[in-house]
């Protein structure tokens, strides 16, 4: 596996380019997951708001 | 034909539409992710100066890219927005801010990991870096206006100036930043472009770069749905939406 | 010249804003008396030797003309607004554009023009070379009226909002920097001896740039924010 260690070794530049790669890629999928998550929330909210109208009725 | 846009500029129809087309897109960008990173990670060979940290080049450049491009979307939405009064363009420019300042972010960042082995410190002023620091102000800047104004119809149009302003400015700003880093240069020339780049490193770079502009067509369609939402959330339709999304 | 006539109005206007500002002049002397607190912070923070000072004076001058005027926009439309007379221009039948830059020309004369006389002094203050201090001048003669002019476009975008201080200075500082690099770089040039007419023809183009487009612009933005 020493081909594994050297391709995550990167040539001793290891700590420049994996945390470039990561640090891209948790941007990318945040980017997903928030606007998601708020749409779930604007779903919710607009419920909610239904149900209190309706008992207000 | 024109019908066909108006049609499809309506919120509505956008949001019905749209919901079909993100997962396609999303689907190419990590075919073209899968791709490029392979190309770039395994295949390319080290770089003759650089050894490995050059790797660095295949998500800071398509960033840059995207940052720059995102920029030029948005000023072209808030400008059809202005004209034509397209709410459609309204929801996709203020969703590409964002994503603009996200990549803005990433080309600054990695770009910094990619300076540090390569010139030996973090940050550096130069010319493009300086350049991409101007834009990230001015991406903060546009949603900074966004939320400061309440009814989402104005911010959009005030927005849209906004952009319009900067996307004339930005060229102007780049010239007078190269310019004035010709006049302070130090001891360090920066060679970021290297005349001839060979192919093995070139194809997964542009593999890369479409890959993220497949990210970004299924990213803004995502959020433009959210704008739009939260621009039509009087409306009757989206009233029926919820009904749906409870049943 | 009839009462109604386009070049009546404009006059008007310019005259209306002119007397309202010299009416409240304390209003006036505070962009300039923060012009010299912000140069004399920067000579505090750096030391009071002229070798140092000689070197930095250029652009010491020219950030903290940059930030003076910055603060002085809020006046351009705030008051304006919160009278009515902002709603008035908008209703008026006379071009938005022909009001907006009569207001235009009368801010920069209320406050540039007191900001270039203190130039004069601060930059002998500083140490600035004797070669440098007309070009200094005339730096701040053809950079002067775009901040004003740009600053007008961003402060009718932002009049009235939560925060629109701070919101205005955050938006507009970026757009001010081709100003700031070649102004800075005709000053250092001037000091060195070295010409300075390339610098001040880019000058120049930012001015005739921002003269075309920046009223029109205004106008938009006046009318996308009050209709």
């Amino acid at each position: 596996m020493s081909s594994l260690q050297s391709f995550l070794h990167m040539g001793g530049y290891a700590i420049y380019v994996w945390p470039a790669y990561v640090l891209t890629f948790i941007v990318l999928i945040l980017n997903v997951i928030l606007p998601l998550k708020r749409e779930g929330q604007f779903f919710r909210a607009l419920v909610e708001r239904k149900k209190r109208l309706e008992k207000a009725q | 034909m024109f019908e066909y846009f108006y049609k499809y500029g309506s919120p509505r129809h956008f949001y019905d539409l749209s919901k079909m087309f993100v997962p396609w897109l999303g689907g190419i960008c990590l075919i073209l992710l899968i791709a490029g990173l392979t190309g770039g990670l395994l295949f390319a060979p080290p770089d003759y100066q650089q050894g490995e940290s050059f790797r660095i080049i295949y998500v800071h450049v398509p960033s840059a890219w995207m940052s720059l491009f995102i920029y030029v979307v948005m000023a072209s939405a808030g400008a059809i927005s202005l004209v034509w009064k397209v709410k459609v363009a309204d929801a996709l420019a203020r969703a590409s801010a964002p994503l603009g300042a996200s990549f803005t972010f990433l080309a600054l960042a990695t770009g910094s990991l990619w300076g540090k082995p390569m010139w030996g410190t973090w940050w550096v002023w130069d010319a493009r870096l300086t350049s991409e620091l101007i834009l990230l102000f001015l991406y903060l800047g546009y949603m900074a206006l966004q939320t400061a104004i309440d009814d989402r119809r104005t911010a959009a149009r005030a927005g849209a100036i906004l952009s319009l302003v900067g996307v004339v400015n930005i060229p102007i700003i780049h010239y007078s930043v190269e310019w004035w880093h010709t006049l302070h240069q130090g001891p360090t020339i920066t060679k970021l472009d290297a005349p001839s780049i060979h192919p093995s490193m070139l194809v997964p770079l542009l593999i890369m770069a479409f890959a993220f502009m497949f990210y970004y067509a299924a990213v803004v369609l995502l959020r433009a749905r959210y704008e739009i939402l939260e621009n039509e959330r009087n409306s009757a339709w989206v009233y029926e939406l919820t009904e749906q999304r409870k049943g | 010249m009839t009462a109604n006539s386009t070049f009546a109005v404009f006059l008007a206007v310019l005259r209306r804003d002119l007397l309202i500002g010299l009416r409240h002049r304390s209003e006036l002397f505070n962009p300039l008396v923060f012009f010299f607190i912000v140069v004399t912070m920067f000579v505090l923070a750096l030391g009071p030797y002229a070798d140092t000072l000689k070197q930095v004076a250029p652009a010491v001058i020219w950030v903290a003309a940059l930030l003076a005027s910055t603060l002085s926009l809020d006046m351009l439309f705030h008051s304006d607004l919160d009278d009515g007379s902002l709603e008035q221009f908008l209703l008026s039948p006379h071009p938005l554009i022909i009001i907006v830059t009569a207001k235009i020309i009368a801010h920069w004369l209320l406050t540039a023009a007191p900001l270039i006389v203190a130039a004069l002094f601060l930059g002998l203050m500083v140490y600035l070379p004797q070669s440098a201090i007309v070009p200094l001048l005339l730096t701040l003669l053809l950079g002067t009226p775009v901040l004003s002019l740009v600053g007008a476009v961003l402060g009718a975008l932002t009049v009235g909002l939560r925060g629109s201080g701070i919101l205005l200075t955050l938006l507009i500082l970026p757009l001010y920097i081709p100003v700031l690099i070649f102004s800075v770089a005709t000053v250092d040039n001037a000091a060195k001896g070295l010409a300075i007419t390339g610098e001040l023809y880019f000058l120049g183009a930012m001015l005739v740039l921002s003269v075309t487009l920046a009223p029109f612009a205004t106008a938009s933005s006046l009318r996308v924010r009050f209709g």
